[in-house]
């Protein structure tokens, strides 16, 4: 299926949950904090978020800012 | 180090000894980063929220590992926020990303040349984030209306900017900075402008709880050394402030005795 990430579409298998998309992006175990359709996600609830089609996300981490 | 210090910055209920709060941006790498803010002294460190497709080297570790937030206080910010809206997703997120911690550093700006607060979606902004509970500090225009509004809405500090973001040009405005901390009852930091140490301090004497910088620091030709300055000037602007300063005098007063002269 095709879901939206960061702006970008990207292949995703079907009833993956964001633990399988992080260990798709190679995030696996990273401070990472991820919005699903406008709507946060902890973390204790990445393995239980099933994503579908079309489902549109933000995964962002903390960089060097001022 | 320590005597016991009676003079500690408080914000939003915590106790700090430092009075530098420092970004972490545009440094050459983690380890010319990790060795200026060591330097600095500071305990309060910004850091940005971006997507993890960009942003970093892949080789380098992430920043959260090499200034921890066991160790600092991590002061997530809003830049590059143009909305309220994306100020307070990217507010959400970082309190996410900081396991529930609710202390941000609210920017949204205006202009991309100047990266002015745009104060209307600042203010709209603050009141969405302190209902969700953040404890918001406010990088914001030296508009002494905006900042009562500001603090009547319940930020935890009101940061003015002393001149433009990354400018060097220091403390352009200190008349009305002054004005905000005559009538505000919570901390005023200085956010932005600085270039050197004298404009830290300078900060300092007015009165000001703290100076939050980043370029000052990380755009000097030797941060370590710069940030080691920053540290003294601040030092050194509070306890002058503290000391109370001699009054401006229109003319000359003797400092030796006029009595004895031979």
């Amino acid at each position: 299926m095709q879901i939206e990430v960061n702006g970008d579409s990207i292949e995703l298998a079907e009833g993956a949950t964001l633990v399988d998309l992080l260990a798709q992006m190679e995030l696996t175990g990273k401070r990472v904090a991820i919005e699903l359709n406008l709507e946060i996600i902890p973390r204790s609830e990445h393995g239980q978020t099933e994503l579908k089609s079309g489902d549109k996300l933000e995964v962002v981490h903390a960089i060097g800012g001022g | 180090m320590s005597e016991q210090n009676n003079d500690q910055l408080i914000i939003a209920g915590k106790s700090y000894n430092s009075r530098l709060l420092v970004g972490t941006g545009k440094y050459k790498d983690m380890a010319e980063t990790e060795a200026a803010i060591a330097a600095s002294g500071a305990e309060i460190v910004t850091v940005a929220v971006r997507r993890t497709n960009i942003g970093q080297n892949p080789d380098e570790p992430n920043l959260l590992d090499v200034i921890s937030p066991d160790k600092y206080t991590i002061l997530p910010n809003t830049a590059g926020c143009y909305t309220a809206e994306d100020a307070v997703r990217t507010c959400r997120l970082a309190r996410e990303l900081l396991d529930g911690h609710n202390l941000v550093k609210l920017e949204v700006l205006g202009d991309q040349k100047t990266l002015y607060p745009d104060m209307s979606e600042t203010l709209k902004a603050t009141e969405t984030l302190v209902k969700d509970g953040f404890d918001v500090m406010v990088y914001c225009s030296d508009d002494p209306i905006a900042a009562k509004k500001l603090e009547e809405m319940g930020v935890c500090a009101i940061m003015p900017l002393g001149s433009l973001i990354g400018s060097g040009l220091g403390i352009l405005n200190p008349h009305n900075i002054r004005i905000i901390m005559e009538s505000a009852n919570i901390p005023v930091l200085v956010d932005a402008g600085v270039g050197t140490a004298s404009d830290a301090a300078i900060a300092m004497e007015m009165g000001c709880e703290a100076v939050l910088m980043n370029t000052a620091i990380a755009a000097a030709k030797d941060p370590v050394l710069m940030a080691s300055a920053m540290r003294k000037a601040i030092e050194a602007g509070r306890e002058a402030y503290l000391a109370g300063r001699m009054p401006r005098k229109k003319y000359a007063s003797a400092s030796s005795p006029m009595d004895g002269l031979i």
